[in-house]
């Protein structure tokens, strides 16, 4: 059983997030756990943001990916709570978001709780320059603002702490 | 020995009893009065996400068009949670409720229904509705109904970065020219007589709220009113002395343009039941 469930887990995290591909959802912190035995699995993911479109197609690829690996009967459980965080997201996650262009989360979500919102700079991930500015608290998806760097003027996504 | 003791995310360990709890839309089965609330929040949200949808390229420029259409996709995430959830205690899904109902079985409050007009007139909405929406959420994170308490728990974090986007655009409004300060001053005029049906108490939240699974709207009145005084007061601008509306959306009693937002968002999945693309 902890075979399988080994198994199913390195299955489940090699699934890429849909809308940042670069990122497996393990290195996204929205696979939660996976419980297998013998041909049947259980996987739980949590959503990033409430409305995030890419929860279905992450379901059909963790589906598919175990499908394919052996595994008879996949069932992929939605889990809300604890509400997702980037605080979740690797190391090595946050660096492959660098080397892909996104400027990673600065800092962590559970440290701004409190009176005094203490929001870090953001780092160019071209230039790596600390002299950015916020175009736009609102990105092309839900978990990025979109900013621009001041020293070699290129335009770039930050994953927002959240 | 399973991989919930492989350590995923650093500090923070999941285990199987609290997993049990966190099945909100499977096996969870809400009450017929949690799900009349659920149905009356989910309304609430469904509608604004609608409306906010119609900015989409029409926005005063292209960073507003991806806020006012990012904000609209958190709340209608906060909507198919909650109407998903109302609907276990009949059979029926989020779809059925959003598509099947007629105008008078919505309980949306009419703040929500109020329509966009102008994007001052939108923003002052916004800043009404998140600010409401950030204490309820805050409140509700502690229910004593796990499912309510999840979803509140994930949409209080997005609310509130709706709510920063709302002041600074109301301090711009106010702050920014003559015809600006005029548009922000109208639209809060306009909108200020439904704050109240928020904040009203019924039967239903007074029984709820006892048991500890709704919060009693009138509890969150003064942290509402100190954040929304704390805006004004930053962009010198008044409560207006307007009286309070005959809004009744919690018995479905609605504004005109509820009908006319109704029809748009319900008139392909009753003209091709079942349609997918």
């Amino acid at each position: 059983m902890v075979t399988a469930t080994r198994a199913a887990y390195e299955v489940a995290a090699s699934v890429c997030d849909p809308e940042v591909p670069v990122l497996t959802i393990e290195d996204l912190g929205v696979l939660r756990a996976v419980d297998a035995d013998d041909d049947r699995v259980t996987v739980t993911i949590t959503p990033t943001y409430s409305g995030c479109p890419a929860m279905e197609t992450i379901r059909d690829d963790l589906v598919l990916a175990l499908t394919h690996a052996g595994f008879a009967h996949v069932d992929v459980r939605l889990a809300l709570t604890p509400a997702w965080t980037t605080d979740w997201m690797t190391d090595a996650g946050k660096e492959k978001l660098r080397r892909f262009g996104i400027a990673p989360p600065t800092g962590k979500a559970a440290h701004r709780r409190g009176p005094i919102p203490l929001s870090l700079a953001v780092r160019c991930p071209r230039c790596g320059s600390l002299a950015t500015r916020e175009v736009s608290r609102f990105g092309s998806t839900s978990c990025k603002a979109h900013y621009e760097c001041t020293a070699c003027l290129e335009p770039f996504d930050h994953f927002k702490v959240h | 020995m399973t991989p919930r003791g492989i350590d995923l995310h650093g500090d923070v360990t999941v285990d199987r009893l609290q997993l049990a709890d966190e099945y909100v839309a499977e096996g969870a089965r809400a009450a017929k009065d949690v799900a009349e609330y659920a149905l009356w929040l989910g309304d609430d949200a469904l509608i604004l996400a609608q409306q906010l949808g119609y900015w989409v390229a029409h926005g005063p420029e292209l960073e507003e068009d991806l806020a006012l259409t990012n904000i609209a996709l958190d709340l209608l995430g906060h909507a198919r949670s909650l109407l998903r959830y109302a609907g276990t205690a009949d059979g029926r899904t989020e779809d059925d409720l959003a598509y099947f109902r007629d105008e008078h079985e919505f309980r949306c409050a009419w703040l929500f229904e109020q329509p966009n007009g102008d994007y001052a007139q939108t923003m002052a909405r916004q800043l009404f509705a998140s600010t409401y929406w950030f204490e309820l959420y805050s409140g509700l994170g502690r229910s004593a109904d796990p499912a309510l308490a999840a979803i509140a728990a994930k949409a209080v974090k997005e609310v509130e970065y709706h709510r920063d986007h709302a002041v600074q655009w109301t301090l711009r409004f106010a702050g920014g020219t003559d015809e600006s300060r005029t548009r922000i001053i109208r639209a809060i005029g306009d909108l200020w007589p439904c704050i109240d049906e928020l904040f009203r108490d019924e039967p239903l939240t007074d029984a709820l709220a006892a048991r500890g699974v709704a919060v009693r709207p009138s509890a969150l009145r003064p942290a509402f009113d100190a954040v929304i005084d704390a805006v004004f007061a930053e962009a010198e601008l008044e409560r207006p002395a307007v009286p309070w509306s005959a809004a009744g959306g919690r018995h479905g009693r609605h504004d005109t343009p509820l009908g006319h937002l109704l029809a748009e968002m319900q008139v392909l999945a009753r003209r091709f039941p079942g349609a997918t693309w």
